[in-house]
Formats: structure tokens, sequence, C-alpha cells
């Protein structure tokens, strides 16, 4: 995979980083300080390219909830975040993506490490094959975090609790993860993910194969996790993204159209190609 | 209205929902016209049977109130409207009930014209206030027609409309004041023609309200109780 990185920079501890101050034409929202942020980010997948100079503040401690049509490349934008894209073939960067400032796509950088930093949660709940206590001390034992048994209790019970799993599961940790309900499994990943102590927690449709209910709670989970951790979160369902999300990005056709708080983005969108999708007028 | 308004959704159905419930704001608003030429036709020359027409026919303003509330809250419930389509239901909302109540304020002109039936007109002021009701007219007229093509200039000349008639219903009141001190003997029948000359001031504060509407619909910005300049800045600079 190529890495190439614009308008480098050199920070105190010698990094090279991309410029992450707002350009002029950098689609900053931030009224919070910015967790992380994309400069002029653009991908291909082989020839064809997927991103297309995308520049994004993702504020601290708020949700960031990314829309737009199927193959707009919010999905391809949210894994550059955790670099999960560099498991493709094919796939060429050039841009930068920062977290708190720092490269992550920097040679430097300890992909396994930063993806302790910025965990993700997927579309359809996956939990390892293992007891519910093992899918939550599986990472932490692995990292070296939770050593002692005791420890990892604490661990277990502190990422359930976090997740609103604690009083649903206490009394069978052992039961195996997947014979969960698909909302429960669901919050298992999202207690999963935040066992590693992450600060940004990346969110694909993480409600879509969910009903109703299970849905309700995972959002309000999702609204409970802001307070301590950065979110971004990918949503065709555009009421989810009004629900949850302090701001929002509008793809379509591998570029960003908007970006806005979202009481404005849903209400008085700045763009036509905005105002088109959402109110279901996209051709 | 524009027409892109309700034709380029997907959802043929949507569109037409859309559509219908624009329509039945237009009828209704066709409706309360009606109640305001009657109930000043009462007032200024008397007529009996337009009184009585008025006083009765309020209740199928009220009726297309509760139905168009009804269409609005289905929308609501199964749309979940967004960007323009959730400040058309909002502006419609608003609307409609500034409707209903413009058609209680021609009741009220209606009921008040009955009660002076017996009266000598050529002591009030009666030509002025004849000249107020075609100005208040002219500015639901106007409010209408910026609804039905959602035209945020020609909202900001209602409101400025509206202005004037203020200055027209306060001289009015001045001077029925002056007649009350005057013969303090006709108070019940110059009280009278206060309230119905009162009720038409407010029902142009009503079209002037909804022009605002008219304004969140094109501009979305809310320019509730700011100074007509600011009102017409919003409504005509640029859009952010």
């Amino acid at each position: 995979m190529e890495t190439e990185l614009k308008n480098g920079s050199v920070t105190k501890a010698g990094v090279t980083m991309p410029e992450t101050q707002t350009t002029r034409d950098q689609q900053a929202v931030g009224r919070a300080p910015t967790k992380m942020s994309a400069t002029d980010l653009n991908l291909w997948y082989g020839e064809t390219q997927a991103l297309h100079g995308i520049n994004l503040d993702m504020p601290a401690q708020e949700v960031t909830a990314l829309i737009g049509p199927s193959g707009c490349g919010k999905s391809t934008f949210l894994r550059c975040l955790n670099r999960m894209n560099d498991l493709i073939p094919q796939v060429r960067i050039r841009g930068g993506v920062a977290l708190d400032g720092e490269d992550i796509y920097d040679p430097s950088v300890d992909v396994v490490q930063l993806r302790t930093f910025v965990g993700m949660v997927f579309q359809k709940p996956n939990p390892f094959p293992k007891s519910i206590y093992e899918n939550i001390a599986y990472a932490p034992r692995l990292h070296g975090t939770g050593t002692s048994r005791s420890e990892l209790d604490d661990l277990v019970e502190s990422s359930l609790k976090r997740a609103g799993l604690w009083n649903e599961v206490a009394d069978r940790l052992d039961t195996p993860g997947t014979e969960l309900s698909g909302g429960q499994q669901q919050r298992l990943c999202i207690a999963r993910a935040i066992a590693v102590n992450p600060e940004v927690i990346l969110m694909d449709e993480p409600a879509s194969a969910l009903d109703p209910l299970a849905t309700a709670t995972v959002e309000e989970l999702i609204h409970e996790l802001k307070d301590n951790y950065t979110i971004v979160i990918v949503t065709h369902n555009l009421q989810q993204a009004a629900r949850v999300a302090g701001y929002t990005a509008f793809f379509h056709m591998g570029q960003i159209v908007e970006v806005n708080d979202t009481d404005t983005l849903f209400t008085n969108p700045a763009e036509q190609r905005t105002e088109d999708y959402i109110t279901g007028r996209f051709g | 209205m524009d027409k892109k308004t309700f034709t380029q959704h997907i959802s043929q159905q949507y569109n037409d929902d859309l559509e219908h419930i624009v329509t039945r704001v237009m009828t209704m608003g066709g409706l309360v016209e009606q109640q305001l030429d009657a109930a000043l036709e009462a007032l200024v020359d008397g007529d009996q049977e337009k009184g009585e027409q008025v006083v009765t026919s309020d209740y199928r303003i009220n009726a297309m109130e509760v139905e168009l509330d009804e269409a609005c809250t289905h929308i609501l419930a199964r749309r979940q409207p967004t960007a323009s389509d959730l400040r058309l239901i909002m502006a419609v909302i608003k609307a409609i009930t500034d409707l209903e109540r413009i058609g209680d304020e021609a009741e009220r002109v209606g009921r008040m014209a009955l009660h002076l039936l017996d009266e000598d007109r050529r002591r009030s002021p009666m030509a002025e206030i004849a000249a107020l009701g075609e100005q208040i007219k002219g500015i639901l007229r106007g409010a209408l027609d910026a609804f039905a093509r959602m035209d945020s200039e020609q909202a900001v000349r209602v409101a400025q409309e509206d202005i004037k008639a203020d200055a027209q219903y306060d001289s009015i009141i001045r001077n029925l004041v002056k007649h009350l001190e005057d013969s303090p003997k006709s108070v019940p029948p110059v009280l009278d023609i206060v309230w119905a000359t009162r009720s038409l001031e407010r029902i142009g504060d009503r079209s002037r309200n909804i022009c605002e509407y008219v304004i969140y619909f094109v501009r979305g910005k809310d320019v509730r109780h700011i100074s007509f300049e600011q009102m017409a800045e919003e409504a005509t600079g640029d859009r952010r």
C-alpha cells in the first residue's frame, strides 16, 4: 500500500504529520476540540478512486454520523480511521488522518496499538465463539492490560456495565456470547471494544440488523458512551443519525457534500444535494 | 407553490399527501376570506343576512383546522419529514391555527355587526373602518398568495402593509375614544365598534404571522418577534 502525505510538517517528536489546521475548504464543524481529523484524504481501490479530498474534523466526545447513499464512500472513510483498509489489497491512500494531531498513517505507528485507541463495532454482531467473559477478557489479556484474574473480573464487569449489559448477563458469564439475542450480542461487541479502553469508537451500521427495541437500546448506549468516547457512526437510517449524532456529514460519490450540526442539517441544510437526499428526492 | 415541492419525492404517495395538505390549506384560506368579506358587508352596510351567515359558518373553518392537523400528524408519524418538507409541515400547522383564529375574529366582527343593526352608521367613523376593512382584506389575500406561491418577498410586502394598517387602526380608535368622551350615552354601540375594529387589526396581525411562516419555509429562518427591517433582511438577503 502506498501512503503519501501532503502538506507534511514535523512535530516535536520528529514525526511527520499532515497539516491539520483548518484549510480554506476544510469542512470543520468543531465546537468541541477535534479528536480525529481527515485532511485532503483520497483513496483508490486499484484504479477506482473511492474518496476524493475528504476534509473532516470529528469533535471529541461527540457523535459524528456519516450518511449517504450506498457506495458513497462513508464506510470506506470510516475504515480509514483505524487503518482497516490496510487489510485490503490494492488500496492506495493519499492525504492524512490524525488522532489528537498525530498522523495515524505514519510508518512508526503500531497499527495494533492504534486499533486499541480507535475501536470498531460492525454491522453484524460478531462475538467470538467463546464465553461472554472471554469475549471481554480476550483483548485486554492479549494487550497485557489485564493480567490477574481479579483485574480481569473488574474489567469485564465495568465494560459490561458501560455497555448496559451487566444486569442481563451477570449470572451467566460462562454462557457462549453467541447465545445472546442480536441486540445483546451487539452490546457485547461494544463492551468488547470498550474493554481495551479506546478513545474513539467507530460504528458501521451498528443497529441495522437489530429490531426497533434493540436499536433503541443501542442508541441509548451510544448517547451514554459519548460522555467518555468520541464516536463516529455510519448509518443508512437517517432518523438514527438525527437521533444520536451531534454532527452529521453527508457523503456523495466519494466526496463530502455537507457537514453540519445535526439539527441544522435535518431542518435547513445548506446544499441542495443534501436536501434532496434527506427528503427522499434522490433519483 | 413551486411544483418541485411536491413532484420530486421518490414516493409519489408522499408527493400526493403534501400536495393534498397545501390544497386544503388554500381551501381553508378561501373560506376565511369569504367569512371576512361577509363580516365586513354586515358591519359596513348593515347586512343582517351576511352577519348571520358569518356567525353560523365558522364551524366549517374549525372543522378544516381539525382535518389538517390530523393530516399533518399522519405525515409526521409516517414520513418523518426533514428539511423543506419538515418546514412545510411546521408552516402549515402554524398557519392553520392563525387561519382558524382569523375565522374567529371575522365571526366576532359579524356578531358586533348584528348588535349594531339598528344604530345610525353615520355617527360612527364607518368610512374609515370600511377603508381599514379593505386594507385588511388585501393583507389576508396577500398572505394567502404568498403562502400559495411560497414567495418570501411577497410575504415581506404584506408584512409592511400590516404596519400601515396598524397606524390606521390607531387613528380610528383615537376617534372612537373622542366620540365616547363627547357622547357618553353611546358607550355600548361604540364599544361594539371598537371590538369589531380591534378584530380587524388582529386579522392583519395574524396574516402577518402567516407571512412569517412563508419566510420560515423558504429561508429556514425564524423571523418572529424581530423588527420589520430584520425580517426583510432575513427574507431577502443571502441565504447564509
